[in-house]
Order: structure tokens, then C-alpha cells, then sequence
């Protein structure tokens, strides 16, 4: 099957049915997208799929043909994902870190669609990520300088 | 803090030139106390390395052996900082490591390699200068040495030794410090010529963190590594009696399906294939024997038991004798359920077994317990059994298993394989696969005299040992009691206080695998406390800020932080109409943390808009650190108030991920403020102590909108 994975043609001996995160990160070895919980219930395996934010770990590889998929390790080539990362360094958003990639795909997305969101439009747009080390507060602040940046 | 640090008393040191080049300091401090049975410091002495804190290369750069993991917490920042003080360190040619598991690696107090307790920055404070101080008096005499010259001339700055105009970087001196005998003594800096320490500082692992390099557990890959995951009993306690495979075995990309202790786990080529591969299994397990417990049944056995006597944990004077100078009392029940960590990376193990060894790549807590496991399953010396920490995707005390359950089966698939096997854990499979904070029932009868003071305190847990059964149960449980059981009620400032008091406990017995949970017993017992207090307080006639004062007058760690938190929460000014605050102080791991919510209840829902945390954990050595973690306690405290709850029916695990595990999700994080108490006491941890404090301040703030007294966690639905 030929996925265009962060903007390379990739071909990947994989069934229809497996779900995208399994395929980018078992059989392309991209292992910044992260596993979480296998339901689309935290978010840590978000992507983006012609740019919408998707849950990786229910999307199988079918739905993805003819489409781009955007990982994390893409995100520093990506105007909006360069100040969300800015901004996530800059407060020091992240503990243990591994819902991170997950949240920045979806702040990316967020302000993609809506360049200055409110507390309340993050909160509904960031409320399917977990973080169980509840970065939660910095990820607002963080999206907001973010969105400060681009504008 | 101006310690001249003999070495050659206290000290095991030696310096060593690495094969690859530069200068490698590494230490042991013998009097590091046995304390789990399971290794003995003083064989620390006598192995070899690698044992090194810290090496600097001819690149300059200084890289720093984490003698503990990061699991969020930020002691890849701590430590570091602690070596760049003494070392006069360039920040930005930090790198720091995972240590191997190795006695060296041992912690300073509890004599095993564990992350855990809180107790990282403090145990590590004097070890990491000293490595640091070290290694700078080496570099000096490196440079004396080049230049022919007196030591006493020469000054360090941001990585270099500088002689006048001269200079010489670290990188450059370490082939000449790696042949030089180590002082004897070296002197530690005092606080007024700290660079780092107290300084909010920024994590050095933040950038890996943000681009997806950080590697996890999780992430571990590499030729001819499967992927492997386990079928395990859904009634805990029992076996596999057999099972059928043929369907199994037709999914595309399994290899092939071994029977283990733990059940039958399904090899594959990846998560997908071994994930189809398992749920094709037919599986028979024997159940006889064995328990199908029912959460309403255990509440109902533990609610008999709280009403009678259990062993003793704690007394003094005659709970009897108060009769007469009696003027009420309050007996109150409180229940709190079984509670699973959830940490965002399910468990996850990798395995090669060699010829002459074993590796192993996880993230775990507890490498020296993993490490020992393994060796015994393999019939191995823990020295071939090598462990390759990765980050955590959030520990909170799971991957701190006295059992090393899931290294453990991880290896026993790997044997049994005959293939290097990634055991990966479902969420489900952490939902339902146990190691829980244990469901506690509290049961307290307090008589207070005619001024609202308690006269007389009786208090029975019921709850079971996270202890028992492990091989840490010689050393923990001391006549009958463990001590991680009654935490922050037998010690508690309230109980002792109160001139007449008895604390029993009944250490219920049962399959259901438990487990330390952040911050351990003080987790139900922290708030319960809070809430009779506030309880207290109320039957009393008294407000609870003054009501707390006066009983904690004889403890000013306890105050200070109280009377920062009220202070900076405007306690007793007005609020936005429909708020209202709650306060609560708890000690737990040597910190005092005191927190006030700000909350409003709607149709039934609690809404926590702002709270306010006051900690006293003596020196912060990174306050933003510090910050974060009580941020994060916050978060991870209030999810579990408002609604996590592990629950059985006809024996199994209700619960299975995300969707009925519900945990603390963005749109209900409050603002969090927080205040750090300046204090030159005694250092405590920070992990673990934030979360205490918050339920209870949520549920007396709940009471003060409401009305209704809460004694039952998680709150749900109990105010519809």
C-alpha cells in the first residue's frame, strides 16, 4: 500500500484494515506518534490527515489513501507547528511527555483553523487529550503565545 | 551546608579514564542503608563499574548519570543542576543519561535503585555536589599540572580552568585528570555561590520531548524485535488451564502463541497482528479456589470490620476516660475506592536473551528489582541481566513493583519465544491488570470538650497491604502493621496531638494485586484527615482556617504553608457570587503542602475554578520544578476526586479504558497557583506531596456551597 507520509511516498506491505499509528509506527518506524489508549479516548496518537487532526490509532490505513499524512516529526517544517513547539519549550509545557506529540498535533490543527481561540475554544478543542501529568494549564498558556506569534 | 566532605572516611572514590576517552568520577557512599533486603551497599565497593555519575569528554561536553529515572517529575534537570554548581559547569554542554542498573546506582537511603518516595533531590543532594566538586578539584589540578603551576592560583568558570589571561577548557584537561589521584576532600559550596540551585531552570528535556525523538519505552525497535502481548486471567489469582490457538495462528503476521505464567501470549510480527491474534484465542482458566470478589460485598465486609478492634497502630492514653469532660462526638465513615495509575504509556517491556545475558529496555522505577527478577527467571547473575532505562511515560508508583510484574513477564515470553519479544500492554490490559491503589474504609469516632478541642480520637482503617507478600514485607511491615497503611494517620499531628487516641488497622487479605499510587497511603488518608477536621470544625461552631491554626500551633511547617496558601487566596474575602473555598494542609515524604479550591456546584456538578498551593519542601532546588509538580498533583488528584474508581463485579476489573476510567481532562483544570514557602528546613520530596491536600480542600469547599458532608470518593454523581 503507498501512504504519503510526511510528504514522502511511502509503500508499506500493510492490511487495509490496520489502523494508521500502527503503521507509521511499527512498519515506518516513526515512533513520535504515540499510543494511548486505542479508542480515539486521549489523543496521544493525533496526526494529521490533509492537515485535520485525526485519531491515528482508529483511522485504518485505507481511509488514508490518496491523502498526506502529517506526523509530529514533521512539525518543525510547518510554520504554525514551529510556534506551537516554540511555545511549548518556551513554557516548559511538557513532564514526562509522552502525550506531548499528540497535544502539539492538535493545538496545530487548532489554530490552524481558529488563530486566536479562546480559554473555552481550547479547552473544547484540547478536552480529547490526556495528559495524566496534567500540563493542562501551561498547554493553554502555551497555545495562546503561540497564537500571539503567529498573528 | 558548608561541609568539608572527608572521601577517604565517608567515601568510596575513584577515577577512571573511559575506554572511548575522558575523565569518568565515580563514587559510592557506604553508609547508604540495606533497606528492602534486596542489595547490600556495601557490595557496591567491590563491583566494578560502570558506576560513574558524571564524564566529560574531550568535546567538552559533561554528560550526567541519572542515577534515578525521569518520569515527568524533572529530575533530568535536578540532578544536573546540582553537578553544574559545584563544577562550574556550561549549562549548555549538559547531557544527561539513564544509569545501568548497578549497585552504584543504589539509593543513598533505601539501598536499592528506585525512583519513588519523593525522595530523588534530597537523597541525591550531597551525592551529586560531591561528584561535581570532584571532579572540578581534578580539573584544577589537571591544569596546575599543565601549567605548572599552584592549584591556589587557579579559578573555574563556565567550563573552563582559567589562570589569569590563560584558559583551559574541561575537555582539554581531562586526559591529564584522568591520571591524577583523587583528593581526599574537597569543600562544597555554600548558598550564597550557587549558580543553579533555587534558580528556576528550564528542563533539558523538553526539545527531545516536543520533536517525537524523546525514545519512550514504547519506542524501543530493532531487528528481529516482535511484538508480543498477553492474554492474563480476568479474575485475578487465576491460572490458564488451556487454551486453543488454531485461530490465532492464521492471523497474518503472528508468529506464533507460548503458554506463560501469566497466561498465553501471542508473538507477532507488530501491535496490530499480535492484537487480532489475541483476541482469536480460546482460553479455559481455572478458577477453582479462587475469589470472585464484588466491590459492594468488600465494602460491606470492610464497613464490619472498621467496627471492630484490628492491630494496633497507635495509642495513647485512655480513649475511655474522657466521659466527663465529653461534650459531643463524632463518629464518621469514609470509603475510597480502588484506584488505577493510568499513566499515558501502557506498559511495555523489551527482552533479548543472549548467550552469556540478558538486555532489557523499559521504563521502570525499580531497576535493581527488575534486574534481580530477571536473573532469577534466566537462572543469571544480576550483573548479566542488563537494563536499559528509557523514559517513562508516567510512572506515578506503577513501574515501582516489588514483583516486577510486567519485567518479569516480559523476560518469561522471551524464554519462552526464544525470540527477542516487546511485551506492549493494551489500555485495557492497565485498566484490568491491577497493581491498584487499594479501596480503604476509615472509620473515626473523635469527642470533642465544651471548647471544640478533641479530647479523644479512635480511628480504624481497613484497607489492604501494598507490602505483604513482597520481599519488601521483612523490612516494612513491623508487628503487623504496615506503615505505608496508616500514613498520615497514625503520624498525623491531629491524632497525636489529641491527648487520648488509638489508631487500629485490619490489613485485609485478597488476589486483588495492589500497589503504592502517588503519594501512597497519605492518598485516603490525607483526605480523610482534612475532611474530619473540616468536620470537626463545623461541629465545633468554628471556622476551619482558625480551627486548623490552633490545633497545628506547635507546627510551623504545617502553619507556614497553611497561612501562605489562605493568605494568597484572600481567605475569608468575598467570592463571585455562587463560590466558594475549602482549605486543607497535608505532610507527606517530608514536604507540607496546604492548598485552597475555589468551587462552585451546578445541577450537581462540581466545578474547581482555582486553587491555591502553598509548599513547604524546604530548599526548592528548581522552583519551576517545583511548580510543575504541584501543577501536576492538581490535575492528577482532582481527576481521581471527581471520578476514577476501579471496580469489581462477579470478580472482574468493571472498568477498561479512557471512557469509564475517567481521568482529569482539559476543560476541568483549574487554575492553578502556586507559592513556595522560603524555608532552610529539612528537604522533602515534591512528587508526591501536592496531591494529598486537594481532594479534601475540594470537598469541605463542597460542603461550604452545599451542605452535604462528602465521604466518599470519587464525588460522581453523589450531589445530582
Amino acid at each position: 500500500m503507498k501512504l504519503n507520509i510526511n510528504g514522502k511516498e511511502t509503500e508499506l506491505n500493510v492490511s487495509d484494515d490496520m489502523p494508521i499509528l500502527w503503521a507509521i509506527r511499527d512498519i515506518a518506524g516513526l515512533t513520535g506518534t504515540k499510543f494511548g489508549c486505542g479508542m480515539a479516548m486521549c489523543g496521544a496518537c493525533t496526526v494529521h490527515l490533509d492537515g485535520q487532526a485525526i485519531r491515528s490509532c482508529v483511522t485504518p490505513v485505507s481511509a488514508a489513501v490518496g491523502k498526506k499524512i502529517t506526523t509530529i516529526e514533521a512539525m518543525q517544517d510547518d510554520k504554525v507547528g514551529q510556534a506551537v513547539q516554540a511555545a511549548w519549550q518556551q513554557i516548559d509545557v511538557v513532564q514526562c511527555g509522552y502525550c506531548q506529540s499528540g497535544q502539539i498535533m492538535s493545538a496545530t490543527s487548532l489554530l490552524r483553523q481558529n488563530p486566536k481561540p479562546s480559554d473555552a475554544d481550547i479547552d473544547a478543542a484540547m478536552s480529547g487529550n490526556i495528559c495524566r501529568c496534567g500540563t493542562y494549564q501551561r498547554i493553554r498558556v502555551a497555545i495562546h503565545q503561540a497564537a500571539e506569534k503567529l498573528a | 551546608m558548608n561541609d568539608m566532605i572527608n572521601f577517604s572516611r565517608r567515601s568510596f572514590i575513584k577515577s577512571t579514564a573511559l575506554v572511548a576517552g575522558g575523565l569518568v568520577v565515580a563514587f559510592s557512599i557506604p553508609q547508604a542503608k540495606r533497606f528492602m533486603g534486596v542489595a547490600n551497599a556495601a557490595e557496591a565497593l567491590t563491583l566494578p563499574p560502570p558506576n560513574a555519575f558524571l564524564r566529560i569528554g574531550a568535546d567538552d561536553s559533561i554528560t550526567v548519570m541519572l542515577a534515578h529515572s525521569e518520569m515527568g517529575q524533572g529530575i533530568w534537570t535536578t540532578l544536573p543542576m546540582l553537578i553544574a554548581d559545584e563544577l562550574d559547569a556550561d549549562w549548555s554542554k549538559i547531557k544527561v543519561e539513564h544509569a545501568p542498573a548497578a549497585p552504584s546506582y543504589v539509593h543513598t537511603a533505601y539501598g536499592i535503585q528506585i525512583t519513588g518516595g519523593s525522595s530523588t533531590t534530597w537523597s541525591e543532594f550531597e551525592r551529586y555536589r560531591q561528584a561535581g566538586a570532584l571532579t572540578r578539584a581534578l580539573l584544577l589540578q589537571a591544569a596546575a599540572k599543565q601549567w605548572k603551576v599552584p592549584v591556589a592560583g587557579l579559578r573555574t568558570e563556565n567550563g573552563y580552568v582559567i589562570n589569569g589571561t590563560q584558559k583551559l577548557s574541561y575537555g582539554q584537561l581531562v586526559d591529564t585528570a584522568s591520571t591524577l589521584e583523587t583528593p581526599k576532600n574537597v569543600t562544597l559550596k555554600t548558598p550564597d555561590q550557587w549558580k543553579f540551585i533555587g534558580k528556576p531552570t528550564k528542563r533539558l528535556d523538553s526539545a527531545d520531548k516536543i520533536n517525537g525523538t524523546a525514545k519512550f519505552g514504547q519506542d524501543v525497535q530493532f531487528d528481529g524485535l516482535k511484538i508480543a502481548m498477553v492474554a492474563r486471567a480476568p479474575v485475578f489469582g487465576t491460572t490458564l488451564k488451556s487454551y486453543d490457538d488454531s485461530a490465532a495462528r492464521k492471523i497474518p503476521g503472528v508468529i506464533k502463541v507460548v503458554k506463560v505464567p501469566t497466561g498465553a501470549a501471542v508473538i507477532a510480527e507488530n501491535y496490530w497482528a499480535a492484537k487480532q491474534g489475541r483476541e482469536a484465542l480460546k482460553l479455559v482458566w481455572d478458577e477453582a479456589g479462587h475469589d470472585r470478589p464484588d466491590t459492594a460485598q468488600l465494602l460491606k465486609q470492610y464497613q464490619a470490620l472498621s467496627q471492630k478492634p484490628g492491630v494496633q497502630a497507635a495509642k495513647a492514653g485512655d480513649i475511655a476516660s474522657v466521659g466527663k469532660q465529653a461534650k459531643q462526638t463524632l463518629i464518621a465513615e469514609y470509603v475510597l475506592p480502588f484506584l488505577s495509575h493510568a499513566p499515558m504509556e501502557p506498559l511495555n517491556c523489551a527482552v533479548k536473551i543472549t548467550g552469556d545475558g540478558c538486555e532489557i529496555w523499559t521504563g521502570t522505577q525499580m531497576q535493581t528489582t527488575d534486574q534481580a527478577a530477571a536473573a532469577k527467571i534466566l537462572g543469571l547473575k544480576p550483573e548479566q541481566v542488563k537494563i536499559h532505562t528509557q523514559f517513562l511515560g508516567g510512572g506515578f508508583g506503577r513501574r515501582a513493583n516489588p514483583r516486577a510484574d510486567f519485567v518479569s513477564e516480559a523476560v518469561e515470553v522471551a524464554k519462552a519465544a526464544g525470540l527477542p519479544v516487546k511485551t506492549v500492554w493494551s489500555r485495557e490490559d492497565d485498566v484490568k491488570g491491577g497493581f491498584y491503589r487499594p479501596m480503604f474504609v476509615h472509620r473515626a469516632s473523635i469527642t470533642l470538650d465544651a471548647k471544640g478541642k478533641p479530647l479523644a480520637w479512635q480511628h480504624t482503617l481497613v484497607g489492604q497491604s501494598i507490602i505483604k507478600g513482597t520481599p519488601f514485607e521483612g523490612v516494612m511491615i513491623k508487628d503487623g502493621i504496615d506503615a505505608t497503611s496508616v500514613e498520615g494517620v497514625a503520624d498525623s499531628p491531629y491524632v497525636k496531638g489529641t491527648a487520648n487516641h488509638q489508631v487500629h488497622l485490619h490489613s485485609v487479605q485478597s488476589d486483588i494485586p495492589v500497589l503504592w499510587w502517588r503519594s501512597v497511603g497519605h492518598s485516603h488518608s490525607g483526605f480523610v484527615m482534612e475532611s474530619l477536621i473540616d468536620e470537626l470544625a463545623h461541629a465545633a461552631k468554628q471556622e476551619p482556617l482558625a480551627y486548623r491554626r490552633q490545633l497545628l500551633k506547635d507546627h510551623p511547617r504545617h502553619l507556614a504553608a497553611l497561612n501562605l496558601a489562605a493568605d494568597k487566596a484572600s481567605w475569608g474575602k468575598p467570592l463571585p457570587a455562587g463560590v466558594f473555598r475549602g482549605i486543607a494542609v497535608h505532610e507527606s515524604f517530608g514536604s507540607y503542602v496546604a492548598q485552597v479550591a475555589e468551587v462552585s456546584v451546578k445541577e450537581g456538578e462540581v466545578k474547581v475554578h482555582r486553587v491555591v498551593v502553598a509548599i513547604d519542601c524546604g530548599l526548592a532546588v528548581n522552583p519551576d520544578g517545583v511548580q510543575a509538580q504541584m501543577e501536576s498533583s492538581v490535575a492528577y488528584a482532582l481527576g481521581a476526586a471527581l471520578s476514577s474508581e476501579i471496580s469489581f463485579k462477579d470478580g472482574q476489573v468493571v472498568q477498561s479504558n479512557f471512557h469509564d476510567y475517567q481521568v482529569l481532562r482539559m476543560k476541568d483544570m483549574p487554575k492553578v497557583e502556586v507559592h513556595i514557602v522560603k524555608s532552610t528546613e529539612k528537604m522533602g520530596g515534591v512528587g508526591e506531596p501536592g496531591v494529598p491536600p486537594l481532594a479534601p480542600a475540594v470537598a469541605n469547599a463542597v460542603f461550604a456551597a452545599t451542605g452535604k458532608r462528602i465521604r466518599r470518593l470519587p464525588i460522581g454523581d453523589q450531589l445530582a
